[in-house]
């Protein structure tokens, strides 16, 4: 420790440290350095020379950011020498500077501003010509008024050092410096709305929330981002009751200061057109509005009917992931209490062989922040960037600290960190790949951890990415295998959840799942499936899963917040399934003419913005939030839906007069018998034969995946989100004489969808990447197996 | 672009040439050879980058397009449209400027009748604004092509200039 002394007040610190760090520590007693340049997350890079400050012994001022403390240190912040120094740096940042405060977002948050208040002077000795600098079209996302920029470099930075991208640099020299990109292209970056927060001046601004508020109007509330397992932290700025937009909050251990495009642009969806305000019922095949008590009645003696006369477990619940945790336990409550255990929220699935063997709720065996400290990372079936921004954030954190990636994933996805070693397989070849690796562990003499491995594996031909990667998992440090959407939602999941589960055993490593949604690893504590109730209640007769309930055509099926055929894994057999129910009421905050045409009442809910609820993240953290705005029109919050319905349905025990006591109820549950998260491995009694033929491929693109995002419009426009295509080789497309300018006719079972041809090389050969979440691909049955594709000639 | 499109780009001879500095710098630290292969690539290119070119190299050294772009738009030696068969290259930083580099610069403008980053209509003669060319004891300093010329007043730069082909 080093003794330092700034504005007369003396500190302990390390070395090492920046003049500018010290400062700014909490209770530093120092008032703020102004700065522009310097970003505590972001490397330094002194070029704005805000910062200047009087050392002692030191003949010129010194930046505060890149001055590292030394022991005896005088420093003077405020010194008639440091306020020159810094009033000149001002007045040099002005002469460029545009005065058209008025006319520009920033105004009222702007740095610049703050900051030429304190230092800058009422007038300009600057008389010569400003310059302008043409604006970028940077997409959908992010507006640009380049004029305005003082080359501060911190987006340039964030892009290289935090999203993992270099996607805008600083262009030209000296008085012609731009900040621009190579040849104009909007941003990829999944996490690009950041240079938002962290552009000093107006320059970068939120294209969508353009010139709608300023942010002295706008109140402030916090939330809890909807979209992933990751549970971002989340500031909802409202105005007259509307959410005009959406800022981090910061919170070191989710998601330090940033934010993914997807949980700060998908606001737009809050005020959707498509927004349902009134409860509907349909009468002759007419969609009525009326009054809640009449919907709620309908609703009640059509269950309670179809309970007595055909037996509950005619009746199914379809959850979404991303419903608060109070209204899965309420909705597991009420069916169950009526009888049926026909309940999941994991719509996106097919194989559940191995629930049994899962743990209490899927997730990290760990924190956030112990991704950064992994040695070795094994992705499985997982585009990460893509599924959860800030997760696939903390990997290149790891990875840059010197961690070892490695991947196996049915396409060449591109990371936004290095990648040790990968291997790209056809879907159906993944589990040979694990089998593979767990090969030659047994061959360096590993045990056997159950037995029956031995034997399951033997006919396997270990690669040499089997190799490298077993020798990898071997060595000495903290390890684990990511399980991501395609793992879990691969037509062998259970069979690479149990080999996953045996590799982590022979290496000493862990098992991690990154799940749909925002609120799955709650759906799964709080009973949202159909083997186990909340708290992990063992039940005697489970129920079924969404693929049973599905193919058994239940008589009625509650859906709540889903759109069966952008949301569930067979879109082609949900929608059968819906439309050949005797009753279907779905209880949703938006309007769905697919989910219209099939159901008989529909009840307005609301969405995460308007009700209080709580997510429980992939680390098992509870995060609850309140709402920010009055629900609009006649939607409620689902919580009291379901509670209403369950006092029609004279079922005991829903007396709940707010959220908070739901959660007391459950959480007393949880804290009362601590739930055994372990489980005894098991293993698979087969190895699953890989596809000859073709097959298919299905991801939710980062935009599709759910109700809310998808009805975001400045997200659809952005170049990363997918749209319904038929994506392959060029080898493939070759061999079915298909180029990238034609259409191909996809069947799969009685599905049948045409789609136009995408050649791209990440794609393995023998296999068709078709995303899900589009109505285009509604029309096509399960998300993996074999395909057949031929030319369309229309 | 496919990654293959990319690469194909850049000739065989242009790859050889660039393979030839990697080796000079550590595997890992490829982006050390951007300087040269932005030349070679520009010598064979007629003496200027095309945006696709600049792409090609950024891809071949496995750097963002956009931090190529930087240096190529950062430095004077690189030019991003098309040139003459001979560029004049006119320094006009703080030492050459008092040593009346302006007034040259001027002199040679209406010599050749065009403006600086301007190409003369036959092909001849691409003139430019250089930043400093380190040739301070010499100002006002000329560069024609890949030679240094010092001291220059009106009478020489028309010497030098009516001697390019």
């Amino acid at each position: 420790m080093i003794e330092v002394e700034i504005d007369g007040k003396k500190f302990q610190v390390e070395p090492g440290k920046m003049i500018i760090e010290v400062a700014d520590q909490i209770d530093s007693g120092i008032g703020e350095i102004p700065r522009f340049c310097y970003h505590k997350k972001l490397s330094i890079a002194a070029n704005c020379r805000m910062c200047l400050v009087d050392v002692e012994k030191s003949g010129k001022p010194l930046p505060a950011c890149a001055t590292p403390v030394t022991d005896g240190m005088i420093v003077r912040t405020r010194s008639q020498k440091a306020r020159e120094a810094q009033k000149a740096v001002m007045e040099f940042l002005l002469i460029n500077h545009p005065l058209d405060c008025p006319i520009c977002d920033q105004g009222g948050e702007c740095e610049l501003q703050d900051v030429a208040m304190g230092y800058g002077q009422d007038i300009s000795r600057y008389n010569e010509g400003k310059r302008s600098v043409k604006d970028k079209n940077l997409g959908s996302l992010v507006a640009t008024e380049m004029t305005r920029c003082i080359h501060c470099t911190r987006c340039v930075r964030f892009g290289d050092e935090i999203a993992g991208m270099q996607e805008l640099g600083t262009i030209g020299r000296g008085e012609s410096t731009e900040i621009g990109t190579c040849v104009e292209r909007s941003l990829v970056s999944e996490l690009s709305g950041n240079i938002i927060d962290l552009c000093p001046v107006g320059a970068l601004t939120s294209k969508p929330f353009r010139f709608s508020a300023r942010a002295w109007e706008m109140e402030q509330a916090p939330s809890i981002a909807p979209h992933d397992c990751v549970g971002s932290n989340l500031n909802l700025h409202t105005l007259r009751q509307k959410v005009m937009r959406v800022v981090p909050r910061e919170n070191e251990s989710i998601n330090e200061t940033w934010l993914s495009d997807r949980d700060r642009f998908s606001y737009e969806a809050l005020s959707s057109d498509e927004r349902l305000l009134q409860p509907m019922i349909k009468e002759n095949d007419e969609w009525l509005v009326t009054d809640w008590p009449t919907a709620l009645t309908l609703v009640a003696e059509k269950l309670g009917k179809i309970a007595q006369e055909q037996g509950a477990n005619k009746i199914g619940a379809l959850l979404s992931p991303s419903s608060t945790i109070e209204e899965i336990y309420l909705s597991q409550k009420m069916l169950r209490k009526l009888g049926s255990n026909n309940i999941d929220h994991r719509l996106q699935q097919i194989d559940f062989s191995a629930q049994d063997s899962m743990p209490f709720y899927p997730g990290l065996p760990m924190s956030l922040e112990d991704i950064e400290t992994q040695n070795t990372l094994f992705l499985v079936g997982s585009h990460i960037n893509h599924e959860q921004p800030i997760a696939g954030y903390r990997v290149r954190k790891a990875a840059l600290l010197g961690c070892s990636v490695f991947v196996l994933n049915p396409a060449d996805y591109t990371f936004r960190f290095p990648v040790q070693d990968k291997c790209i397989v056809k879907p159906s070849a993944m589990p040979n790949v694990l089998a593979e690796v767990i090969k030659v562990l047994l061959e360096k003499g590993i045990e056997e951890p159950v037995a029956g491995l031995r034997e399951l594996v033997n006919a396997v031909q270990p690669s040499e990415f089997a190799h490298t990667l077993a020798a990898a998992l071997l060595t000495e440090g903290k390890k684990t295998i990511i399980l991501g959407a395609i793992a879990q939602n691969h037509s062998h999941a259970g069979h690479i959840k149990q080999l996953a589960d045996a590799l982590a055993k022979m290496t000493h490593g862990h098992v991690a799942f990154l799940t749909a949604g925002a609120n799955s690893a709650g759906a799964w504590i709080a009973g949202g499936i159909p083997h186990r109730g909340a708290n992990k209640k063992n039940l005697t007769h489970p129920g079924m899963n969404t693929q049973q309930m599905l193919e058994a055509r239940l008589s009625a099926y509650l859906l709540l917040n889903v759109e069966p055929g952008l949301d569930c894994a067979n879109p082609l057999l949900a929608n059968q399934a819906m439309s050949t129910a005797e009753f279907v009421v779905s209880i949703s905050p938006y309007f769905c003419h697919k989910v219209a045409s099939y159901s008989d009442v529909l009840l307005p809910s609301v969405p995460f913005s308007e009700t209080a609820g709580t997510f429980v993240n992939a680390e098992g953290k509870w995060q609850s939030f309140k709402g920010a705005v009055q629900p609009q029109g006649e939607a409620r919050p689902a919580w009291k839906i379901i509670r209403v319905l369950a006092n029609l349905l004279e079922l005991p025990e829903f007396d709940y007069q707010s959220c908070d006591e739901v959660y007391g109820e459950l959480m007393q549950k949880v804290a009362e018998n601590k739930a055994d998260s372990h489980f005894s491995l098991s293993i698979p009694s087969y190895l699953p034969q890989t596809i000859v033929g073709i097959e298919r491929l299905t991801e939710w693109p980062i935009y599709r995946a759910d109700s809310l995002v998808r009805r975001a419009p400045s997200l659809q426009e952005t170049v990363i989100n997918d749209s319904p295509v038929a994506r392959m080789s060029l080898d493939l497309a070759n061999r079915l004489q298909l180029s990238a300018d034609c259409h191909v006719i996809v069947k799969q079972g009685e599905g049948e969808a045409i789609l136009p041809v995408e050649l791209s090389d990440t794609i393995p050969d023998n296999t068709v990447y078709i995303p899900a979440g589009f109505g285009l691909t509604a029309e096509l049955a399960a998300p993996f197996g074999a395909i057949s594709i031929e030319r369309s000639d229309s | 672009m496919s990654s293959q499109e990319k690469l194909s780009i850049l000739s065989q001879a242009a790859r050889a040439e660039i393979d030839h500095w990697l080796t000079k710098y550590p595997p890992e630290q490829k982006r050390s050879a951007l300087l040269p292969a932005l030349h070679i690539v520009q010598d064979e290119n007629g003496g200027w980058l095309s945006p696709e070119l600049i792409e090609g190299v950024a891809h071949y050294l496995g750097i963002p397009p956009v931090a190529a772009y930087e240096v190529a738009t950062f430095y004077s030696m690189y030019d991003l449209q098309p040139v003459g068969r001979n560029k004049v290259k006119v320094c006009t930083s703080i030492s050459c400027m008092l040593r009346g580099a302006d007034e040259l610069l001027a002199y040679m403008e209406s010599h050749l009748g065009i403006k600086a980053g301007e190409t003369t209509p036959d092909g001849r003669i691409t003139l430019k604004k250089a930043e400093c060319l380190a040739a301070c004891g010499g100002a006002p300093a000329v560069m024609i092509n890949r030679n240094y010329h010092e001291n220059i007043t009106p009478e020489k730069a028309n010497e030098l200039l009516d001697d390019l082909e």
